[in-house]
């Protein structure tokens, strides 16, 4: 039974995504506050990252976005008294956060109860010493380890234990800095930097089971001692890739049932030890070649891998696990999906899950791609099928990234024995090599024996391998095609294959009646009715999607796989899409593909789609559903680019139509609108060769944005400088396989402007203006943002404003429109104008507590915006300071350069909101996990022509009572104009050098501007890693560093407040 | 062809011919070994609600008794490889070594669907290349599932185990993994043939007797039936097991039903009332206890399925004998129930004192 004492609850959210930390919490989260809520209690919330769903005031009553400190969340458990905490939904942060507050008694002292699993188990999970113990009393094995606190015993421990060793830091996420060392030398390296990570400064040298099969469990258990596991699943990369890295399959595959039961029973034993209240992820690895096992970690709370469960079963996870931290057992809680059975029982699938994580890679083209335990991905996709073979394939399509089968071009160059070696490199290509290697009749056994990827995975990679051969050998008959459909074939790559067009393809299915139906999940390989519309596709012969609606029917198309550039914030979009157009009467079909969000959850549309977004797959629904409208522009990119195809399907697309977002996105109209508008913007060109880029780049003089059209955040944007930059951009933009063309644009460098606007085809509405810290040139994803635009004259400010709503109306723009302008010299140039949802929508709507998204939804039906209660234009500015600040995930892609330029890096973000500048600015720094410090040591690098500019800054550091180090060139600067600093050599020219100052744990920031041009200046490029390496902020860009010195300034005089959001709107809550 | 008229069309594997069974499914991810070689699937065709079958082949060791006794497996697909350390043969090939015939490429859910809204059904799986749907439905109509409790149990009687605790065990069609279960506690087990009288099973002067499970409608077991009256008088310590456990109910005057669609699967929640604790639990019966002709003087209801509250276990009041429907010697699906073995073993304790 509910627990009649607990009537408020503080949550601890997981702050801004990075890599090891995504979407996943604020699905997990959003869950369980409304778990919680309907239950009576009330939920404070407290989070610093204002794209999720989480922070919205429809989620918790009370809402912080705060910065993730101890003291923040002790300032808001003063104001509000709960008396309850439940740290499990939060990922590693949250746990880590709570473990400490409770460590100080802090808790104790104000009667604060932490519920669900307490610290001790939480203690007893992440210690790796206490964890040992505890499995060694239940006779659990884990891998031959030792914990080692200082890099003596690291070696002496790998000596004994044997190498090669894998080397685990106590408390950090993501796994973040392990790694597999193969000798002293590795060790040495990795272990150094192990210890530093750690927050106990604590690392584990185990025995290395690198080519074992990693399996994991998903637990629920309740106070009463009830125990089930949800799911399990199987890694298709064995023990040695990050589980985070790895293509994952649920349930298990190659696993009798007698291995199955005794990793079940050996997770419930220790769940049960660790007493574990709610959900927990076990990892085992398990030798392929006996029953021998161990068992790698335990999290005792809800984590990325438990939203993978929840999506893979229908079972929610965080739901349970919530009711459960309120006092109910879990034959108490009804399975929300058949509505009929009980929580307490284990879900049963009649399909398999293939996940396959999204890496970064595109984006960072220098970063070492190998992967480890070191996880790397920012997202991930997951695809649903009765077969293995077409779950994959859906999940390969899904990633957006070009391509759609296991066929990858650029392999099939590959001479054999280079392929071979190939072979042997564990990183993202791996199942395309490993493919190849099949095609071209390299045995199973033979790759097993390389990779120890299990033969059955291969067996089935073989039989996708058949299909796309049989093509070439025979003509299309039905079975054939058939069999290609059923195991996930596109028409387009079976057009590639037989040499068909697309149009016969299609012609032969109609033709044959092959058509996809689609199927329920269900929990319980529909053993049972449900009720619960979640579907995925496949080719059978009932159909269990009833199309019939007597409501309007809207097809919103989701956004993907989390990837920079397009994170939660699209997510964030589309579900209040959903709810907006649910609260207008219609009928909801959502269609995404990942397992991480919101919009992917089971009672968030009328129906969820599970499938890939692709003309053909979002085709089939439509023919399916044909809805009355579709919606295109909260998804982000992945949706505006399926607005051509469906239309052309005759499929109204609402608000903005699809020829207006092309006016936008191409070069010409979108040219000869600005004209038109006389709105000015920087001189550009449209080019498709690199001869005419740097034609182009010539007559306009360098410096120059490259940028490919059609995408987002960004990708493949750069400053060129000369021609040799040019030549270089357009081959990695040409790598990312570019149908559209290339746009040069002269380079202004002013102050960047960002708005949002909602436009209901009469004029506008304008929540705020966005000013940023960082001057054009770097990327508005990157760049600190400060609502309102407190450094923007009220002129510039209208004639933002004044442009804003003109080219809202000439674009005839229904909905949002996120509009990027310079200010310089007393003149506003427009840079792009997006007709679709932004990165910055939730956090302005949450600011300003306007419904951007419901408005933009509202103008779709005909309403105004004076109708709906806004007038049009700018709207009052609130009376406070929110600055937006980006954080980035640069310590975990080894090798990925850290400087800004116009290429979105971050991976997430964090808000800080004051009532004052000073301030919203310190918190945004604490928020990002900056330390801020009054007085420190820093080290100046910068360039020539950054000289002058970054004096003010070296002297307003050094007044502060800062230690300065310097390069030669920079140090003799500083001394000539009076500033004493340290000077240092630069690499490699004697020691002490640069380097070394940095590794020595002695500096607190680094301030680096980066040479301009694309060629790798190494001496920068060391600095910069370093610093991240060894978890020093480094400021590339001269504004952040002036931030920074502010902040520096007022650190210690400021009293930093914690505001409610959710009460903002009325008045400002202070302490 | 189910008795309702419905077809389906597939692709055959194991050995070809034709076959008339009852249809049921099971929605166990995996244990497909085990539940190929349980005696009570004798005459059924089983439609995995699992796709994906045969992944890690056949592990003879993990078979529940000589053979497979189900009459046709009815599957998504199996797999071409499989892949184990344990593997001694591929599905198809062992089913083709005993004579079982398989069919793939269904639309298993569909199936399932039908199966769970319409109920248990007869089938008749065929192989041609051109169907004459008017005979197959004769034959399909004209077919009576016979009684396999005296198939499947075996005829001579043998010993298991060398451990002090005696142990006769009445073999319905018992899994292998019941013996085991004893015999790793220390347990010598007799096995009796079905019909086996009270008074030979009680020349082996048991500590215990082990009811087992078995296949079919419990009602057919009449001679059963009537022996386990004595055993219930004699007071001995008994533990039954899914139609043991039938069989003692009926024996006590109970009466007992055919389910819809029965429950077949490893993933079945049962409350134990004594202690409120739910347990995850293998299970496999079409027939179960009816709960209002439970005499409460006679025996009181220690468990019920959480899925739809019917009896899951009964413990008598005589004090000496207790019963479950599920499968607590699991294999396949969880060890949770295990103890049950072990409360067994301490009821017998506690007799010889």
């Amino acid at each position: 039974m509910k627990r009649k004492e607990i009537k408020k609850v503080i949550i601890i959210g997981s702050g801004p995504i990075i890599i090891g930390q995504a979407a996943e919490f604020d699905y997990a989260g959003t869950q369980a506050c409304r778990a919680i809520r309907e239950e009576g209690v009330e939920v404070i919330l407290i989070n610093s990252n204002p794209a999720t769903i989480m922070t919205d005031k429809q989620i918790a009553d009370k809402v912080y976005i705060e910065p993730l400190t101890v003291e923040t969340i002790k300032k808001v458990i003063l104001k509000e008294n709960p008396d309850s905490i439940l740290p499990t939904l939060g990922g590693q942060n949250a746990l880590n956060l709570a473990v400490e507050l409770e460590e100080s008694g802090f808790l104790k002292e104000n009667n604060v109860e932490m519920i669900g699993t307490n610290a001790d188990t939480i203690r007893m999970a992440e210690d790796r010493e206490l964890f040992k113990e505890a499995m060694e009393r239940i006779n659990q094995p884990c891998a031959e380890s030792e914990i080692a606190e200082n890099i003596e015993d690291c070696v002496k421990i790998a000596r004994k234990i044997g190498y090669p060793v894998v080397v685990r830091p106590a408390y950090t996420l993501g796994g973040s800095g392990g790694g597999i060392a193969a000798d002293e030398e590795e060790l040495i390296t990795i272990a150094s930097l192990g210890l530093h990570r750690s927050r106990v400064n604590q690392v584990l040298i185990e025995r290395c089971i690198s080519g074992w099969k990693e399996i994991e469990y998903e637990v629920m258990r309740d106070h009463n001692g009830n125990c089930i596991t949800v799911c399990n699943m199987e890694n298709f990369d064995p023990v040695g890739v990050h589980t985070g890295d790895s293509i994952v399959v649920a349930p298990c595959q190659t696993l009798a049932d007698k291995e199955t039961q005794m990793l079940r029973s050996a997770s419930l034993s220790i769940i049960s030890e660790l007493k574990v209240e709610g959900g927990c992820n076990v990892q085992f690895a398990l030798n392929p070649k006996s029953f021998e096992y161990c068992v790698i970690e335990v999290n005792p709370r809800v984590s990325r891998s438990s939203a993978l469960a929840s999506k893979a079963t229908g079972y929610p996870i965080a739901k349970v696990a919530s009711k459960i931290a309120l006092g109910y057992t879990l034959d108490e809680i009804r399975n929300a999906i058949t509505k009929k059975t009980f929580a307490c029982f284990e879900p049963t699938l009649d399909y398999c899950v293939v996940k396959i994580p999204r890496w970064p890679f595109d984006k960072f083209v220098y970063a070492k791609r190998s992967l480890g335990t070191q996880m790397k991905a920012t997202g991930e996709v997951m695809g649903i099928a009765p077969s293995f073979e077409a779950a994959l394939m859906k999940s390969i399509r899904s990633l957006e990234q070009n391509v759609f089968s296991l066929m990858d071009e650029h392999l099939q160059s590959l001479p054999n024995a280079e392929l071979e070696d190939r072979l042997h490199v564990v990183d993202d290509r791996r199942l395309w090599v490993v493919s190849e290697a099949l095609r071209r009749g390299i045995s199973a056994d033979k790759i097993h024996e390389i990779t120890k990827i299990d033969l059955w995975f291969l067996d089935k990679l073989l039989s996708i391998i058949e299909v796309e051969k049989a093509f070439a050998v025979q003509p299309i008959d039905r079975n054939l095609l058939l069999k290609a459909k059923d195991f996930g074939f596109l028409d387009k790559t079976i057009s590639k294959l037989s040499g068909k067009t697309e149009e016969e393809i299609r012609a032969l299915e109609e033709e044959w009646n092959i058509h996809p139906v689609y199927k329920m999940v269900d929990t319980c390989a529909a053993e049972f009715d449900a009720e619960t519309p979640y579907y995925y596709s496949t080719y059978g012969i009932q159909n269990e999607s009833c199309a019939k609606s007597d409501r309007k029917k809207i097809l919103v198309i989701g956004s993907g796989p989390i990837r920079i550039g397009q994170g939660i914030e699209f997510d964030f979009c589309s579900v209040h899409s959903v709810w907006a157009l649910k609260n207008m009467g219609c009928e909801t079909i959502i269609v995404n593909n990942n397992p991480e969000t919101v919009s992917t959850d089971f009672d968030i549309a009328d129906k969820l789609y599970f499938e890939p977004l692709t003309e053909e797959d979002v085709l089939h629904i439509a023919q399916l559903e044909k809805p009355d409208g579709a919606v295109v522009q909260f998804g982000g990119q992945t949706a505006i680019k399926l607005a051509g195809a469906i239309e052309k399907m005759g499929i109204p697309i609402l608000g903005t139509s699809f020829d207006s977002i092309d006016e936008a996105e191409d070069r010409e109209r979108f040219d000869a609108i600005l004209n038109e508008c006389k709105i000015p913007r920087a001189e550009g060109r449209m080019v498709f060769t690199c001869e005419e880029a740097i034609k182009a780049a010539n007559e306009l003089g360098y410096p120059v944005l490259v940028r490919p059209s059609y995408v987002l955040g960004g990708q493949g944007m750069h400053i060129a400088y000369s021609d040799e930059d040019i030549v270089e951009q357009i081959g990695i933009i040409n790598r990312i396989a570019q149908e559209h063309p290339i746009l040069v644009d002269k380079y202004i460098m002013g102050t960047e402007v960002e708005v949002d606007a909602v436009c209901d085809g009469i004029d506008s509405v304008i929540p705020g203006i966005m000013q940023h810290i960082e001057r054009a040139g770097i990327h508005s994803g990157d760049s600190i943002s400060v609502y309102p635009a407190i450094g923007v004259a009220k002129e510039m400010q209208e004639l933002i404003v004044e442009y804003t709503r003109r080219l809202a109306k000439a674009l005839k723009v229904k909905g949002l429109l996120n509009i990027q302008f310079i200010v310089k010299d007393n003149e506003v140039y427009v840079i792009e104008a997006n007709p679709r949802s932004s990165r910055t929508v939730p956090y302005i709507s949450k600011v300003t507590s306007i419904p951007i998204v419901p408005l933009a939804v509202g103008t779709f039906f005909g309403k105004t915006l004076p109708e709906m209660g806004y007038n049009y234009g700018l709207q009052k500015e609130r009376d406070l300071i929110a600055i937006k600040m980006p954080v980035f995930s640069f310590e975990k892609l080894y090798g990925a350069d850290v400087n800004l330029g116009p290429e979105m890096k971050s991976t997430g973000e964090v808000l800080g909101v004051a009532r004052t500048f000073d301030e919203a600015l310190i918190k945004s720094f604490y928020g990002a996990g900056v330390h801020m410090i009054r007085k420190g040591r820093v080290i100046f690098t910068v360039k020539d022509v950054d000289k002058d500019e970054a004096l003010p800054i070296a002297k307003g550091l050094y007044d502060l009572g800062w230690t300065i180090y310097a390069t030669p060139g920079t140090s003799d600067f500083f001394n000539d104009n009076d500033i004493p600093t340290i000077r240092t050599n630069k690499i490699g020219t004697g020691t002490p050098d640069i380097l070394d100052h940095i590794t020595s744990g002695k500096i607190d920031l680094v301030i680096n501007t980066p040479s301009k041009g694309v060629a790798h200046n190494r001496d920068g490029y060391k600095i910069r890693r370093n610093a991240v390496e060894c978890g020093i902020p480094c400021l590339t860009s001269l504004d952040t560093a002036n931030a920074f010195l502010t902040c520096a300034r007022h650190v210690d005089t400021t009293q930093l407040s914690v505001i409610d959001i959710t009460k903002v709107s009325t008045f400002l809550n202070f302490i | 062809m189910l008795e309702n008229g419905m077809t389906f069309e597939g692709t055959g594997f194991g050995d070809e011919h034709d076959v008339l069974c009852e249809v049921v499914f099971n929605s166990a991810m995996c244990g497909y070994t085990e539940l190929l070689t349980d005696p009570s699937y004798a005459g059924q065709g089983v439609v995995m609600t699992y796709p994906l079958i045969g992944n890690y082949g056949i592990c003879y060791d993990d078979a529940e008794s000589t053979r497979p006794w189900l009459r046709a497996f009815i599957v998504h697909s199996i797999s071409g490889a499989a892949s184990n350390f344990r593997c001694d043969v591929d599905l198809n090939t062992f089913l083709k070594q005993n004579r079982i015939p398989g069919i793939q490429g269904l639309d298993t859910r569909a199936i399932t669907k039908i199966l769970r809204e319409s109920g248990t059904m007869r089938g008749m799986i065929a192989f041609r290349d051109h169907f004459d749907i008017a005979s197959m439905k004769k034959q399909l109509d004209a077919f009576e599932m016979e009684s396999y409790v005296p198939v499947v149990s075996s005829r001579e009687s043998k010993i298991y185990g060398d451990g002090p605790i005696k142990i006769a065990l009445a073999d319905y069609g018992v899994k292998s993994n019941i013996i085991r279960s004893l015999v790793k506690r220390g347990c010598t087990v007799k096995c009796f043939p079905y019909d086996a009288s009270f008074e030979e099973m009680m020349s082996f002067s048991p500590d215990g007797v082990m009811l087992s499970n078995g296949p079919g409608d419990p009602k057919e077991c009449v001679k059963a039936i009537s022996e386990l009256k004595k055993v219930y008088l004699y007071g001995i310590p008994t533990f039954a097991i899914c139609l043991g456990h039938q069989l003692m109910a009926l024996s006590q005057g109970f009466d007992t039903y055919k389910l819809k669609y029965g429950h077949r699967g490893i993933n079945h929640p049962v409350k134990d009332l004594t202690t409120n604790r739910v347990y995850i639990t293998s299970q496999n019966h079409g027939f179960v206890v009816n709960g209002e002709t439970i005499n409460p003087s006679v025996a009181d209801i220690r468990c019920i399925s959480m899925n739809d509250g019917s009896i899951e276990g009964l413990t008598y009041k005589n004090g000496k004998v207790f019963s479950v429907q599920f499968h607590p010697e699991a294999s396949p699906g969880p060890l949770d129930t295990g103890f049950l073995f072990d409360e067994f073993i301490k009821l017998i304790g506690g007799s010889r004192l």
